[in-house]
């Protein structure tokens, strides 16, 4: 081991002579080791002075990490983010110390409020400078802790190994989250005697999952046999959990409807028969009305977010409430349950598919299409076949679809374009909606889509963004020029912040507070960036120009102007139940 | 749900940060804490942090589970102040010459549990040890003499139910966690959650 001094001083060459002579390895190369040993080879990142010495060992690393150099370090997480969510891995980050460091925090508030695993390494300051407020010092540690899952600070590279396979078991296991490792300078250059990386497999004070108790699944599977009219609501628990083929089987075998929330969306193929729709403030009409007519409620890795719920104390009351979740602290959180079931999905689904009734609930379930009937001719068919020439945003996700067959991954932004495209997307696998549900993070969607891109290769990303959210991170355009990840950029401009227009329109007397947002040419912004693009406002040149967008080598940018002060029905309006649901805004 | 007077007993590894990772739970739900104290405990290397707050058992209740759910947290317990022995203790500093010339000390002593910790020429710093109306009641009684400062400690305090966190911990090493470990509340109140 090396003094901080005497470190300061050492050149690079000099390190490297002393790794031969030593046959000790630097903290930094224990870094990307223990990468390479998490299986990761994919790592979104941007340099600065306090990483470098890890960015100098990736020089050496090249053949076996790729590194994606974003244009800010927001980028850089939300595209770890999307990269996890479209494969199922834990999306890993390089920044630096100081203004690096702080940009990661809107995607670490992302992340940890949608539970994806984030596994970020900042470079810290030398480990004799903490506390002086030197040059890009940022006391990263206490900045992050609320958005979190776990964090630590490394300032000797001796706890380099063990820290971050700490970090990839949290992150990865139980419900997922965002760890943030932050290491000194001097850690990441000081030599150490490696003993090989030691995956980690138990911490004591870390329980990721709860013990399953039958006792409970049994309760539940007697309350849902006696039900009448059970109604399952599932969220991205089943996704995370991996456990589609088990909720499949479970809401087959009981024969239940089952409503998805935003980020539970796509778990099942969206056609699937007993698929009735998505939940929450603009979900569908069946789902939200519904919800305080079933006698069970069985809610399946989901947590009763405020858009879901609506006004709680009108939210459910005549129901029995099962609630099957990972992090027993999200039991009795908002909705009280009448059974708790804790665990991890993939393990109490199978329980419980064994112990329910082979059942049908044909009149139960036909409520719902009756439900949707009246959700069709009121709000869908008018967004499907509008009557004038102004395009909407529905009939663009339609036309999508019709050209994808529901095969794509849509990655979206926040707003009015993110809730028509989740309203009216098709999806046939897991893990094709990209979405920030619980932060709403607008500029999300490009990074994200950049991740989802390199996490999943093999599908085709179209990132559906809006003109007010683009604008937020489309310095990304950058990376999409230099590393060429395909992404098909669907931008959906209705020259308005749409989503906060209509609150504006239908709470707020049409006072249109600087929702009015001028674009520049979105097709020339990416002509400059060498990405091919055009515009489109017809009706005639939608099907083609989508088409065009799809069958194109590689990155594209469709901006389609759609009708500037449509709004997006059926709403939850705020402060309402989800039995008061409106389908226009005369029912306001 | 009334509020009442909670004491969360918080066992934890003992880590830099993690009390600014408790304590922003808290502060997140706009929640005074009263009385925070970190400690060793019974058991070699893990922490107790013993907090007072007043707040309904509810939310008592969800903020125990945020605690435990804390990597580092080991596992959170709540108790109402008759399900606790509890102490504090209290320093007082009074000028010798008042004190002396005017006061039966040893009565005071005796009468307040007392006791002084140092006698100088200049000051004399007594020592109350019990709970929050014994210490109050001692400032009342030094004020008339010239209290020159006063200094309260944090809560600390005994479960009576517990059987100590030494058995515990060697279930939280096992990797798969016994039913101890995993308390669940609902079974152990099963009739009044099933009620239907």
């Amino acid at each position: 081991m090396i003094k901080i001094s005497e470190m300061e001083t050492l050149t690079i060459k000099e390190t490297k002579k002393q790794v031969e002579e030593k046959k000790s390895i630097s903290g930094s190369v224990a870094v990307l080791d223990a990468l390479l040993n998490e299986n990761v080879n994919t790592v979104f990142g941007y340099p600065g002075g306090a990483i470098m010495p890890i960015y100098d060992a990736l020089y050496d690393y090249n053949d076996r990490l790729e590194h994606i150099l974003v244009r800010h370090e927001q980028g850089a997480i939300h595209a770890a983010q999307g990269y996890a969510r479209a494969s199922g891995k834990t999306g890993v980050v390089f920044a630096t110390s100081g203004p690096g460091a702080t940009n990661l925090v809107t995607g670490l508030a992302d992340a940890m409020i949608d539970s994806t695993p984030v596994v970020c390494i900042t470079g810290q300051v030398f480990a004799h400078l903490l506390g002086t407020d030197a040059f890009q010092e940022t006391d990263v540690i206490n900045i992050t802790t609320p958005v979190t899952k776990w964090n630590h600070q490394v300032t000797d590279a001796s706890e380099i190994p063990a820290a971050l396979a700490k970090a990839f078991y949290i992150a990865g296991s139980g419900r997922p989250g965002p760890v943030l490792i932050d290491i000194t300078k001097n850690a990441q250059m000081q030599l150490f005697e490696y003993e090989g990386y030691k995956k980690c497999e138990h911490i004591r004070s870390y329980r990721p999952k709860p013990i399953v108790r039958k006792e409970y699944v049994e309760e539940a599977a007697k309350l849902i046999n006696a039900a009448e009219r059970p109604f399952v609501i599932f969220g991205q628990g089943v996704i995370l959990g991996k456990a589609e083929k088990e909720f499949k089987a479970f809401i087959e075998k009981a024969g239940i409807p089952a409503a998805w929330t935003i980020m539970g969306m796509s778990a099942i193929p969206t056609d699937h028969p007993l698929g009735v729709g998505m939940l929450g403030m603009h979900g569908n009409y069946g789902p939200n009305l519904l919800t305080n007519e079933c006698d069970v409620l069985i809610a399946i890795g989901m947590r009763f977010d405020d858009r879901v719920t609506g006004r709680l104390d009108k939210y459910a009351k005549q129901a029995k409430v099962i609630h099957l979740d990972i992090d027993p602290a999200e039991i009795d959180k908002n909705v009280k349950s009448t059974v708790p079931v804790w665990g991890d999905c993939k393990e109490t689904l199978p329980l419980l598919t064994a112990l329910v009734e082979s059942k049908v609930y044909p009149q139960w379930l036909q409520k719902f299409h009756d439900c949707m009937e009246k959700e069709k001719s009121t709000c869908i068919e008018p967004e499907m076949n509008p009557a004038g020439d102004i395009l909407t945003m529905g009939e663009v996700i339609k036309t999508l679809n019709e050209l994808t067959d529901g095969n794509a991954i849509v990655v979206t932004d926040v707003g009015q374009h993110q809730m028509v495209a989740c309203r009216y997307a098709k999806m046939n696998h897991s893990k094709s909606n990209i979405t920030s549900g619980g932060l709403g993070t607008m500029g999300y969607a490009l990074p994200a889509a950049i991740g989802a891109a390199y996490g999943d290769p093999t599908r085709t990303t179209v990132a559906v963004i809006g003109d007010g959210g683009f604008q937020m991170t489309l310095q990304e355009l950058g990376t999409i020029m230099q590393f060429k990840p395909n992404v098909k950029i669907l931008i959906l401009n209705n020259q308005f912040l749409g989503m906060v227009r209509q609150w504006q329109q239908l709470f707020h007397e049409k006072r249109y507070s600087f929702v009015d947002i001028t674009s520049p040419d979105f097709v020339q912004v990416a002509k400059g960036y060498y990405i091919d693009g055009q515009r489109i406002s017809e009706r005639s040149q939608l099907k083609a120009a989508l088409k065009t967008m799809l069958d194109h080598e590689g990155s594209y940018l469709l901006e389609v102007m759609v009708g500037k002060e449509n709004n997006v029905f059926p709403m939850v309006p705020q402060g309402r139940g989800v039995a008061e649901i409106v389908l226009s805004k005369e029912e306001i | 749900m009334q509020k009442q007077e909670f004491t969360i007993t918080v066992y934890t590894e003992n880590q830099i940060g993690l009390l600014n990772r408790i304590a922003i739970l808290f502060s997140k739900r706009k929640i005074n804490i009263d009385s925070l104290n970190t400690s060793p405990s019974e058991v070699d290397s893990v922490h107790r942090f013993t907090i007072v707050i007043n707040e309904t058992e509810e939310v008592v209740r969800k903020l125990c589970r945020q605690i435990e759910k804390q990597v580092e947290v080991l596992k959170a317990y709540y108790n109402t102040n008759e399900e606790i022995i509890w102490q504090e203790l209290a320093l007082y500093k009074v000028p010798t010459e008042v004190i002396a010339e005017e006061v039966k000390v040893e009565r005071l002593l005796s009468q307040y549990g007392a006791k002084a910790v140092v006698i100088r020429k200049d000051y004399t710093v007594f020592e109350v040890s019990g709970q929050r109306d014994e210490t109050d009641a001692f400032i009342k009684v030094l004020e008339p003499y010239g209290l020159i400062e006063f200094v309260r400690s944090a809560r600390v305090a005994i479960i009576k139910a517990s059987d100590g966190f030494h058995k515990k911990l060697k279930e939280f090493e096992y990797r798969e966690p016994s039913e101890e470990v995993i308390e669940n509340e609902y079974l152990d109140k099963n009739e009044e959650v099933f009620e239907m």
